[in-house]
């Protein structure tokens, strides 16, 4: 049990299992809008960090790294995000 | 006090930033992550110029599929990156194991994927139907095509970890490959709200 929270992998595939039921049920009951949209971009982000620092390990790497990934999350939402705010104006 | 340390793997010793795997994979999944990036944003575009369009026919995509096969490559990723721990400790046979299993999790990505395309093929949508289907088709094969390519790495992984190739002293192949096939599990984590839940 101790190895479950020792181990940062095992950590970051449970949280993503969880994220991905509440992405799901956020499609399930029909969530629209900017609260869902910004739930959901917030939950992407959430996940992909976990990806880039758990699973590609990118916890301990050299900074610039580390930025550059997590710099291509923040791009991608932020770019997702705009052209939905302009498409509810 | 040796055994301790010997299991820290090295990017958690401290003062020892190391990026895994060989400087060019990183490179080679930088630009893949970009190409990926403006086609995320393109598809976000067009939407916001029809967005009663693409709203409607995102409700006929299979999103119980699209889920499932997050998980399925969730769970890929975390075989992998246990694989490559298993590695640092020189336990090749783990190493191995492990590989295969997020090989065939992969396997049952595209199993999945293959009957979503079925379904829809055999409704007649194509590539023409519509925008919408026009990026759904085209940004989910191009994804499904990176899952082949990481699938491919998985397999020179699979053999050369069970030659034992990789390990405390060196795992750089393994890392690389690694690197990759986590890209493929963070894409599909924007993709699949980005084009089935987001409206």
């Amino acid at each position: 049990m101790s190895a479950l929270f020792l181990n940062p992998a095992h950590r970051a595939w449970l949280i993503l299992m969880i994220a991905t039921g509440v992405t799901w049920w956020l499609g399930e009951v029909g969530a629209a809008g900017t609260t869902a949209i910004v739930a959901l971009l917030a939950i992407a982000f959430a996940k992909g960090r976990l990806v880039i620092l758990d699973f590609m390990e990118l916890r301990g790497a050299p900074l610039m790294w580390r930025l550059l990934l997590e710099g291509w999350l923040v791009v991608v939402s932020s770019l997702i995000l705009l052209a939905y705010w302009i498409s509810l104006k | 006090m040796t055994d301790t340390s010997l299991a820290l793997d090295p990017a958690e010793m401290p003062s020892a930033r190391r990026l895994p795997g060989d400087l060019a994979i990183w490179v080679f999944i930088l630009a893949e992550m970009l190409a990926f990036a403006v086609f995320f944003a393109s598809y976000a575009f067009a939407r916001s110029k029809d967005v009663e369009m693409f709203n409607f026919y995102q409700q006929t995509l299979d999103r119980n599929a699209g889920a499932f096969n997050t998980l399925l490559l969730v769970t890929g990723s975390w075989f992998v990156v246990l694989a490559v721990q298993a590695a640092h400790r020189d336990d090749s046979r783990a190493a191995a194991r492990r590989i295969g299993l997020g090989f065939l999790c992969g396997a049952g990505f595209l199993t999945v994927k293959v009957f979503e395309y079925a379904a829809k093929f055999g409704a007649g949508i194509s590539l023409s139907t519509n925008t919408f289907y026009m990026f759904y088709i085209s940004l989910t094969f191009f994804h499904f095509m990176h899952v082949i390519l990481g699938m491919v790495i998985l397999a020179i992984l699979w053999v050369k970890t069970r030659q034992g190739a990789y390990g405390s002293r060196d795992a750089h192949g393994l890392e690389s490959g690694a690197a990759y096939w986590h890209m493929v599990d963070l894409l599909w984590i924007v993709l699949f709200p980005l084009v089935y839940v987001m409206r």
